[in-house]
């Protein structure tokens, strides 16, 4: 299974993503840059965390017109797998690959901290080897990741079983509504999240709760594609 | 000699006669000197450059002979002071480069850019060394933070600046502390420090090699920014310094993502010959650094030089205080290869210059030359001053204090609780989780600790850092405050589990043309040097901040040490926080009545007076010595260093991580009061699994030092007595409630 992690101008969490499929997986994983034009050699993309040309309109807003988006666009078309993190998910909404938008925290202060989060929807590509209802610790670190949609939106996530993620009642860091924390798309191969499953993959730092994300989805694209893995 | 006329600029003559060159704060000695060394009078260019180059900031012209004093070499030291940043080796061709620098001046005019122009400076530092920044760190100094709207929005902005620098560059703000005291109130402090990684084999320095060799421009252009930022951060601030607003950079880090990212990767390829980053003084200190390092001369065509406005004068390009460039020289056959790398990371780049022989800085302007100095003279001929020196009387006058002479303090759960609310001792987290020091995956032991410790990438090896200082002590006692400083950035580094190796400092003053200011930094330069002496940390680097002055007078003598040790394997990793009930409680050291300039003194009896805690630099080595043996021994289950608020808050705060309690017992013939406040030196607070609790004790023993069993965790409250009578007893909830909600609690009303 390959993996690429695309590289804009001011993304940080590149080097961490890349670390995470490496340590978690064992899987091959590119760095790709902004102006790539082809992602046709990868399973799945991870659009990672950072500040993509600054973030100094909205966060994602410059980076949605980057020549790779086209290319990630079709990769979700095709149904392979796209997990958008931090700044990622900031992307995948601007970009329209996932709905809702991501404000300013609440108190409008950065936060960088543990969460605990309940696993709702355990029925993704990243996430089926947590139990539904589950909590688990994976940390934030953003001043923008306040999810908002409309109340029509907003039912229509619900009912339809996108929302991946939710920080642990009365532990919402930053108002997002109906405490989200990550979202996927209909087809569910999309997911974007705020808090940061690649910072979570070793004891050393903490939690190991991120790991799963990564062993989830390499265990679905084994799945799809049994026979030619295993033969 | 051309001189651009402009309707603004002075003539060489005018600036002669009007002594317009006082208004750079060159003296009329220096003028007579410039005027010696150029064979004739500077024109307004010059005598800006010459005015930066020669200011505090640069030349330390006030500190350099007491600078003379600190040891600077050292079995591991591979560069110390001089250039970029020093650098120490960390063993399997590595070594850690790291510096703390000053932004107090910019900061207490404009608080956001300020602070977060000083973490994009030190930044610059660490790369321009050729080494991968891993690690920021702070040191930060307000006014009291109760009542005063001016102090908790300079607090508020700084934090929120050095947050907006930081996490955008992508580098983990790991560590740091934060103080609040009144001398501070119209001076704060913003001291930032940058911790990187490099081989041996990639150590760049900032000299221009090669004569003929092209000089490059990296980074945006050039503005009218930050004009004689060095110059104003080499006088008092006053009134007015308000209206020098124009004197502070604005920070661009997503700039300086890009720039820092293609340097490397230009250093990595081993394009890059010498570079140096534009920091104070711009433009004129890289160039004339970089040249006179490399006994050499440069030529800058000024028209080259990537500009943000128009009709920019010389003057103002060489003055600019611009953020985020670099200057650097390569061989002209790898220009092809350079200009390909900046321009995939989409960074301007241009060719400003070229290395000459003739020892000169020659600009040039519109075909015509418009300044030409030697570069010697501007480096390093700018005559050093001895102050006068005089024993403050307030120093004569504390010496009679008893510092133990107070009433009997009764409710020792309560006085715990004014200390552990106080804002200097208080959780931080309102400050530290809005850095993000988690980013790149290596921050083991995060914000909060003793130090911060980062893993070394792919090895099993970690760095731990901390900045420490105590302006209360220094200013009881500079010299003792001086080793103080040094020693208990020391024992942090001890207690989580590494070998210190090295500082950089920051020396915060007064005025160094008060004679008592001046005495002051004497005697905390003396016992800092000392104490790195004894200790085995040489100094590779710094900055020395002058002038920290308001309308109240000079700040408390504030020099902070930065620090970083070596964890020789991820095991020996210790934090503060007890880890299991049943744990054995040791306390190492030996607790005096010292209660000068203590926590307790300052919040609870609203003074700062007296001595500080005397120090017996031997003794705080074998202390530390023995303590990292027990560490690596694996006998010692947490480790944290007594500091402010004494055993009492050591206790609390070690119950803090876990929600652990503990029952403990101290024998003394102190009053309770005095021994469980005290800020006794060479103290550290440890406990161990119960089996292995014997062992500890032996060893220490063993090793010269006196240590006692107090008790052991467990429960949920925090039970102190003294000498089998209750002092302190409260659930540990309770307490650390006090302690974490205090600094949200104050900066909400």
């Amino acid at each position: 299974m390959r993996f690429a992690v695309i590289v804009f101008p001011g993304s940080n969490c590149d080097i961490d993503c890349y670390k995470a499929v490496r340590e978690t997986i064992g899987q091959p994983v590119d760095y790709v840059w902004h102006t790539a034009t082809d992602l046709s050699a990868y399973d799945a993309i991870i659009l990672p965390g950072g500040f993509s040309y600054g973030d100094y309109l909205r966060c994602g807003a410059i980076a949605r017109f980057a020549p790779v988006m086209d290319e990630v666009r079709r990769a979700a078309e095709e149904g392979r797998y796209v997990l958008g993190i931090c700044n990622g998910f900031q992307i995948l909404t601007e970009a329209g690959l996932l709905p809702g938008a991501l404000l300013r925290n609440r108190d409008l202060k950065f936060h960088c901290h543990s969460t605990l989060l309940e696993v709702v929807n355990n029925e993704t590509p990243f996430t089926r080897e947590y139990a539904k209802g589950e909590i688990i610790d994976i940390p934030i670190a953003h001043g923008e990741g306040n999810y908002y949609c409309d109340e029509e939106t907003l039912a229509r996530l619900e009912a339809n079983g996108q929302v991946v993620f939710r920080y642990k009642k009365g532990e919402n860091p930053n108002g997002s509504v109906n405490d989200i924390a990550g979202v996927c798309n209909e087809r569910r191969n999309v997911v974007g999240m705020m808090p940061h499953p690649e910072r979570a993959v070793s004891e050393l730092l903490g939690s190991v709760d991120g790991r799963r994300m990564f062993t989830s989805v390499l265990s679905a694209w084994r799945e799809r594609h049994g026979a030619a893995v295993n033969g | 000699m051309a001189q651009q006329l402009t309707a603004k600029e002075p003539t060489a003559e005018q600036i002669a006669e009007l002594k317009i060159y006082r208004e750079f704060g060159v003296s009329d000695s220096e003028y007579e000197l410039i005027c010696k060394y150029l064979g004739r009078k500077p024109n307004y260019t010059e005598i800006g450059v010459f005015s930066v180059m020669w200011s505090e900031h640069c030349a330390y012209k006030n500190s350099k002979p007491l600078l003379k004093k600190f040891p600077v070499s050292g079995p591991r030291v591979l560069m110390g002071p001089g250039e970029g940043a020093g650098i120490v080796d960390i063993g399997d061709n590595q070594a850690v480069v790291f510096k703390i620098e000053s932004h107090n001046h910019p900061s207490a005019v404009e608080p956001y850019q300020g602070a977060a122009t000083g973490v994009g400076g030190i930044i610059r530092d660490i790369f321009s060394m050729g080494a991968r920044p891993i690690a920021l760190l702070n040191s930060l100094r307000f006014g009291r933070l109760e009542g005063n709207p001016r102090v908790k929005y300079l607090f508020e902005n700084v934090v929120a600046g050095i947050a907006g620098y930081g996490n955008c560059v992508g580098i983990p703000t790991v560590g740091g502390e934060v103080m609040f005291d009144e001398s501070y109130e119209g001076n704060p402090l913003v001291n930032a420090m940058c911790v990187g990684l490099i081989d041996h084999d990639k150590i760049q320095r900032g000299v221009a090699k090669g004569v003929g060799n092209p000089v490059f421009y990296v980074g945006p252009a050039t503005g009218r920014d930050g004009i004689h930022g060095a110059t104003f951060a080499s006088v008092e601030l006053t009134g007015e310094s308000e209206e020098k607003r124009s004197a502070v950079q604005v920070g661009d880090p997503f700039m300086e993502k890009l720039v820092m990212e293609a340097c490397l990767e230009a250093i990595n390829a081993g394009l890059i010959l010498g570079i140096q980053d534009m920091g104070a003084a711009g433009l004129t200190c890289s160039s004339s650094e970089m040249a006179a390092k490399a006994g050499n001369g440069l030529e800058l065509y000024l028209d080259e030089v990537p500009q943000r406005e128009e009709g920019m004068t010389p003057y103002e390009m060489m003055l600019s205080e611009s953020q985020e460039r670099m200057l650097f020289v390569i061989d002209p056959a790898n220009e092809e290869k350079v200009r390909d790398i900046f321009a995939r990371w989409g960074v301007p780049c241009a060719k400003v210059g070229r290395v000459t022989d003739d020892g000169r800085l020659k600009l040039y302007h519109r075909g015509e030359v418009v300044a030409d100095m030697p570069v010697k003279a501007l480096v390093d001929d700018c005559p050093v001053y001895r102050q006068r020196s005089e024993e403050p009387a307030y120093y004569r006058a504390f010496a009679s204090v008893d510092t133990t002479a107070f009433e009997e303090i009764k409710d020792l759960t309560g006085a715990l609780k004014k200390v552990l609310a106080s804002p200097n001792v208080a959780s931080k987290e309102w400050v530290y989780s809005q850095y993000d020091y988690m980013v790149r995956t290596n921050t083991v032991v995060r914000p909060g600790s003793d130090a911060a410790v980062v893993q070394v990438p792919g090895t099993r090896k970690a760095l731990a850092m901390t900045t420490d200082g105590n302006g209360r002590y220094c200013w009881l006692d500079p010299e003792i405050g001086g080793k103080i400083a040094v020693a208990e950035a020391a024992r942090n580094i001890v207690c989580s589990g590494a070998e210190p190796l090295a500082i950089t400092d920051n020396l915060n003053f007064g005025s160094p043309e008060k004679p008592e200011v001046y005495w002051q930094l004497e005697k905390a330069t003396d016992g800092m040097a000392e104490a790195c002496r004894v200790l085995g940390t040489p100094v590779i680097g710094g900055n020395v901040s002058l002038y920290n002055e308001s309308e109240k007078g000079a700040i408390h003598p504030t020099p902070v040490i930065g620090m970083v040790g070596l964890v020789t394997d991820l095991d020996h990793i210790t934090t503060q926080e007890f880890k299991a009930e049943g744990d054995v409680i040791v306390l190492v050291g030996e607790t005096y009545g010292e209660l000068g300039g203590s926590e307790l003194q300052y919040a609870v009896l609203g003074k700062t007076e007296g001595r500080p805690p005397k120090i017996d630099l031997a003794l705080e080595k074998r202390v530390q010595d023995a303590v990292l043996e027990a560490i690596r021994r694996g006998l010692v289950a947490s480790a944290h260093d007594l500091s402010e608020g004494g055993l009492a808050v050591a206790l609390a705060e070690s119950c803090f991580g876990r929600g652990l309690g503990a029952a403990v017992n101290v024998e003394t013939s102190l009053r309770p009061d005095v021994a469980l406040f005290s800020e006794s030196q060479s103290r550290i607070l440890l406990s161990a699994r119960p089996e292995k609790a014997d062992a500890l004790v032996v060893l220490l023993r063993e090793r010269g030092v006196v240590c006692s069993v107090l008790g052991r965790v467990g429960g949920t409250d925090l039970v102190v007595k003294v000498n089998g009578r209750e002092g302190i007893a409260a659930p540990v909830e309770e307490l650390r409630k006090v302690w974490k909600e205090a600094i949200p609690c104050l900066l909400k009303n």
